[in-house]
């Protein structure tokens, strides 16, 4: 399963990144594996995306978040 | 030789760093420049309580040292180098208290640099809210660095701040957070021996940065190069390396430290209020209605202090022609100084209250909003969601815009971005604006609470952003890239205006204008006076000798004469000839000559029309009349048909030029230092020029 295939208010825990260079950035950014992520909303044309994670709000791209495998 | 202790506050973006920088240095701050590059640097005395003072240095927010757009790269420069003018002698770490594993991040990273650190944790109010519990003085004890909790705005801590500061030592205490050396052992071992540093986190960063370090040497840059082939190093593996090493560290860290009593992912207000600002329609419809209603009160609000303005402004002139004895020094101070003057500053508050609005945007975080509500839509243009901060600050100005196009991570982006900017109407044109629409547009109201007059420049503005999205799409065809683009992006939670920041910004705005805007203007009327009063020859002398003469004196009245008589003398004047040498070019257009000087004068910078036209209409007119500028152009008539100057196709004609038109000097040299190539300003200028010349052709011929 990956970020991107969750529905709003839906939630997983963060297991792997298939993007290296994508996955330096979202781990500075607090998206690390073990972390829970939830799909708060999706912007009004169906792309970025806006998650809670690691208490905060964070919005990325669909594409973006499509490297990011959930457990 | 160094008096005084160098403070640097570091931090993610929204802690609230600008909120304690301003606590602690108040009104004693001052933007500058970090040497050699283009970032701003803001830094400010603060007293401490022992009485000694510090000056504290507001560095760039960033999430890490490994920098993610030009402006972050100046953290890792500044503390990195002993010998940079700004290095600290001490590092606040500003971090959320709601956030603290992700901000602890930057704390591990820069405590590993060896510089002296105090963490300050801001929204502590926030935390305790959400149900986090962090014992501090077990934080403090476990990293054995100071620990200041703080709420800065409701002005909590910051006097234990100060005083942290002030027992600060200048040995770095804080324990040792990861092992470094064993990310590339060789390698560090290598490069710190070689350019003789003693902190392997150092060598290992000018490793990863070593290409946009200002202190590193090309040739030692091309040697780092090779070490790196020479040992295989992968700097993304490295860094994600270290990365997860250091979450480990902070993890931790927060285990012995922090209690969350509840999961933090509960519906709050922030979300709720998401739920319509971004919703699919809504979102839209309320993001039109907040630019709508900014429209409508900057022309409604600013009516008052405009009239203020413009009063002070005709009775100075009044009392100028009254007590100055009469001659060439007075005309010049009054026709040409005082008339560019008071033409430009009537605008003052229509501009104020522009980059109060703007300020408060993005002061509340609605700014990050309308950036992922129209990413999608930016995307398809060849734009980023980022794009709308540079895009929706063109509004104000175009200077900082660009600069602020620096978050954007992509280069395609960033480039079409700067770009596109200073198509979307600046403040510089809202006073050609309001003085156009004035002088064609009726002021009333339209369905009964619209101000048509608001409305067309509403219209105005909408126009130049529709242009700025389509020459960006153009552009995406053209330029070539396969760099990746990505959008990562905190979405902050909405927060009250912070009303003194507001204040600042909008005195700051008027400051600038007055000053910088001021000067170009005095200088380009006192020349454009002279320009206007003398001519070649002695043409301007033979119209007064026609003038006098019997056969003209007993067929006109002596203020008609006066009227024919300056007008004759401008048109024989320098500028007159001038102008009329371009008019053939722009006639097509629906300008005359008297435009046409104008046009010249404000290629320097848009605001100088405004000044241009009251000097050019004070010099053509009867002295004795004391009016705003706006009269006398409406009452303006050709020479040779004697049909009204300023019609309404004229006017829009006039506007989209001004629209589209590449007439600012400052944006130009500000596009050149941020693109370091001379061929993309003056691709702008060309580009502008071209679509400035065919859309005033197009609207003049459809409206005539």
């Amino acid at each position: 399963m990956k970020l991107s295939q969750l529905a709003i208010g839906q939630q997983g825990i963060i297991k792997e990144f298939t993007d290296l260079e994508m996955s330096v950035k979202l781990m500075e950014m607090g998206c690390l594996p073990g972390e829970a992520v939830k799909v708060e909303r999706i912007a009004p044309l169906g792309d970025p995306i806006a998650v809670t994670v690691s208490g905060y709000q964070l919005s990325l791209r669909k594409r973006e978040a499509s490297t990011i495998e959930l457990i | 030789m160094k008096s005084t202790l160098r403070v640097a506050l570091v931090g993610n973006p929204n802690t609230g760093k600008s909120t304690i920088f301003n606590a602690l240095t108040g009104l004693n701050q001052k933007v500058g420049n970090f040497p050699g590059v283009t970032v701003d640097k803001k830094s400010g005395l603060c007293k401490l309580p022992d009485g000694k003072q510090v000056e504290i240095i507001d560095l760039p927010g960033t999430y890490s040292l490994y920098p993610k757009s030009a402006d972050e790269t100046i953290v890792f420069e500044v503390l990195s180098n002993p010998d940079n003018s700004s290095h600290p002698d001490l590092v606040v770490i500003v971090a959320d208290a709601t956030n603290l594993k992700r901000n602890l991040l930057l704390y591990t990273q820069i405590a590993d640099l060896k510089l002296p650190v105090i963490i300050a944790l801001n929204m502590m109010d926030q935390a305790e809210k959400g149900n986090i519990e962090i014992d501090i003085n077990a934080l403090a004890t476990r990293l054995n660095v100071p620990v200041v909790a703080l709420a800065a705005r409701k002005s909590i801590g910051l006097d234990e701040l100060k005083s942290a500061i002030s027992y600060s030592t200048n040995i770095p205490l804080q324990h040792a957070t990861i092992d470094v050396e064993s990310i590339a052992p060789e390698l560090i071992k290598a490069v710190s021996k070689k350019l003789k540093i003693d902190n392997p986190y150092v060598a290992l960063q000018i490793v990863h940065q070593h290409e946009n370090l200002k202190y590193i040497s090309k040739e030692d840059s091309l040697w780092i190069e090779e070490q790196e082939k020479i040992y295989d190093f992968h700097p993304q593996k490295a860094q994600a390396t270290e990365t997860i090493a250091r979450y480990n560290f902070i993890n931790e860290v927060l285990l012995d430290t922090v209690v969350y009593t509840s999961v933090a992912l509960e519906e709050n207000i922030s979300n709720k209020i998401d739920h319509y600002l971004t919703h699919k329609v809504w979102g839209f419809v309320i993001f039109f209605l907040i630019l709508f209603a900014i429209f409508q009160s900057i022309f409604a609000w600013s009516e008052y202090p405009m009239m203020l303005i413009e009063t002070v402004f005709v009775w100075l002139a009044e009392l100028g022609h009254t007590y100055l004895p009469a001659g060439v020094f007075t005309d010049l101070l009054i026709d040409g100084v005082l008339a560019g003057l008071s033409g430009v500053m009537v605008f003052i508050p229509q501009i104020a209250l522009l980059f109060a609005f703007i300020s408060v945007l993005e002061d509340t975080g609605y700014m990050a909003r309308v950036t992922f509500m129209m990413d999608k839509l930016m995307r398809k243009v060849g734009l980023s969601g980022k794009s709308v901060v540079p895009l929706i600050g063109g509004l104000a100005c175009a200077v900082p815009s660009i600069m602020s196009a620096r978050t954007i991570e992509n280069w395609k982006d960033r480039i079409i971005t700067i770009m596109v900017t200073p198509l979307v109407s600046c403040s510089a044109r809202l006073p050609i604006y309001t003085l156009l629409i004035s002088l064609v547009v009726p002021s009333k109201l339209v369905l009964g609470f619209i101000n048509l007059q608001g409305l067309v420049l509403m219209l105005m503005y909408l126009l130049s952003i529709v242009m700025a999205i389509l020459v960006a799409w153009v552009m995406k065809i053209i330029i070539r890239s396969n760099l990746k683009s990505y959008f990562i992006m905190e979405l902050p939670v909405y927060r009250m205006p912070r009303w003194n920041n507001v204040a600042l910004t909008m005195f700051g705005s008027i400051k600038t204008f007055v000053t910088e805007a001021g000067k170009v203007i005095v200088a380009v009327s006192i020349v454009l006076w002279v320009l206007a009063s003398y001519g070649p020859g002695d043409r301007i002398e033979k119209i007064d000798q026609k003038y006098s003469s019997s056969e003209i004196t007993s067929q006109y009245t002596e203020e008609e004469i006066n009227i024919l008589k300056s007008s004759e003398k401008l048109e024989n004047s320098y500028a007159g000839i001038v102008g009329k040498f371009i008019e053939p070019s722009i006639e097509p257009l629906g300008f005359d000559w008297k435009i046409g000087i104008s046009l010249i004068t404000s290629f320097a910078a848009r605001e100088v029309f405004v000044g241009t036209m009251a000097t050019l209409y004070s010099v053509d007119g009867d002295d004795s009349e004391m009016e705003p500028v706006r009269n006398k152009m409406a009452q303006a008539r050709n020479a040779k048909t004697g049909a009204l100057v300023f019609t309404t196709a004229t006017a829009f004609s006039l506007m989209v030029f001004y629209a589209f038109a590449m007439q600012c000097m400052s944006t130009m040299a500000v596009v050149y230092r941020e693109t370091k190539q001379w061929r993309w300003p003056i691709i702008q200028f060309f580009y502008m020029l071209v679509l400035a010349y065919g859309a005033s052709f197009i609207v003049y011929n459809l409206l005539k």
